[in-house]
């Protein structure tokens, strides 16, 4: 027997062991998120998949699904604090979408889109941060990181190499290669691996094969980042 | 009897590329509806060199110079509702690429030491690109790089009505 709750007023079916997020996805009803991957633990960092329970706000990501609770997600006003969350990530990074070989196919800006947001209320950091092109077949552009970590949880729980880490803390937290000469070519990381394919925004970049898809037939020029997946 | 007056619109380009502005040409037939409701200040369309008192102000480009940061401040002094329009304006876009180099490493690259351009009438370059939003108030936004006509014509239709420009997530896009 399943037991349900209510999402915006809608009543959603629950199994054991489920998330509000993985109970709304089986439901069809799209949250906002971006650290969120269904294959890894969730952590709850970005978010932008605040709901609010009982005049609390939490990630739905990380809230085990209850028995009656009452969740409010499509709102005005978690929809306003979800755009001002965006706005931070992209003046925290350079985010130039028009130089962006993941523009078309990146999470953040499909989000943003979904959101309505055409600009950012904060100033630019504009922050200097290095590429890394040394490996043969890859491109780090760190540039474009917004720390959702699941690169890191791939390479080390399903590909078995960390290559990635974070380092420091608070807003001085940066994605790091761990090789002694902080490059990927001094890794083990192959673009078979599970991180190589991660990436939600366009920070792991396949060599030579830039443009190939021209932007405006990419993914989310055809559909939008709340379809269903299926 | 009197027709009603015809809304004032001015628009420029700052540190852009006037890709802005020819997507805004590209709204093709519909230029002729627009024409019939609004009248150009400074703008290309019409070389007028200051822009008057006007209803809509649209800018493209980010602010790279002073004289950028003049003519922006006269569009804001003049302009009922300034829109920018385009990845420029509103986030520097490409000629903020420059943002992590200092402006003297940049001239000495391109000019070497002995040979940096000096001319009074060259406006002086600022620290950074910035977006426009920084340096004045701005009311409205359209992205893009450029964005289509369809979308530029969504937002001036929806400002001449009086109605707060809205678009839909079909609508934006930064690419």
């Amino acid at each position: 027997m399943t037991d349900t709750f209510m999402l915006d007023g809608k009543k959603i079916r629950f199994r054991e062991g489920q998330t509000v997020m993985t109970a709304a996805i089986d439901a069809g009803i799209y949250i906002p998120r971006l650290c969120f991957h269904p294959e890894f633990k969730p952590h709850g960092s970005c978010k932008l998949c605040t709901v609010k329970i009982n005049e609390r706000r939490v990630s739905s990501c990380t809230t085990p699904a209850a028995k009656g609770m009452v969740v409010e997600s499509d709102t005005h006003e978690i929809n306003d604090e979800r755009r001002m969350l965006l706005e931070m990530l992209f003046v925290e990074g350079n985010h130039f979408c028009p130089s962006c070989e993941q523009s078309g196919n990146c999470q953040l800006q499909a989000t943003a889109y979904e959101l309505g947001m055409t600009s950012s209320r904060f100033d630019q950091f504009f922050p200097n941060r290095a590429v890394d092109a040394s490996h043969p077949d890859y491109l780090l552009d760190f540039n474009r990181c917004i720390l959702c970590s699941l690169c890191v949880q791939a390479s080390r729980d399903v590909d078995g190499k960390s290559v990635f880490a974070f380092s420091m803390r608070g807003i001085h937290t940066r994605l790091i290669v761990n090789a002694g000469s902080g490059l990927l070519a001094d890794t083990r990381f192959d673009g078979k691996d599970r991180a190589a394919n991660i990436c939600p925004v366009g920070v792991i970049i396949k060599k030579r094969s830039g443009f190939k898809v021209p932007i405006g037939q990419r993914r989310y020029d055809t559909m939008s980042v709340s379809s269903p997946e299926k | 009897m009197n027709k009603p007056a015809k809304a004032r619109i001015a628009s420029t380009s700052l540190a852009g590329c006037f890709g802005c502005h020819t997507s805004f040409l590209d709204m093709d037939e519909r230029l002729l509806d627009l024409i019939g409701q609004v009248e150009f200040d400074r703008s290309p369309f019409t070389d007028i060199k200051h822009c008057g008192p006007c209803d809509i102000g649209i800018i493209e480009g980010g602010v790279c110079n002073a004289e950028n940061v003049h003519v922006l401040r006269e569009f804001r002094a003049n302009c009922r509702i300034l829109v920018a329009i385009g990845a420029c304006a509103i986030n520097g876009g490409l000629p903020a690429l420059r943002n992590h180099l200092s402006v003297s490493s940049i001239l000495e690259a391109v000019y070497r030491t002995d040979m940096i351009p000096n001319d009074p009438e060259l406006p002086l370059l600022l620290d950074k690109v910035y977006p426009l939003h920084e340096v004045v108030r701005i009311d409205c936004f359209i992205p893009g790089c450029p964005p289509s006509s369809d979308t530029i014509w969504k937002v001036l239709t929806d400002l001449l009505a009086g109605r707060q420009p809205e678009l839909s997530s079909r609508q934006i896009r930064y690419d």
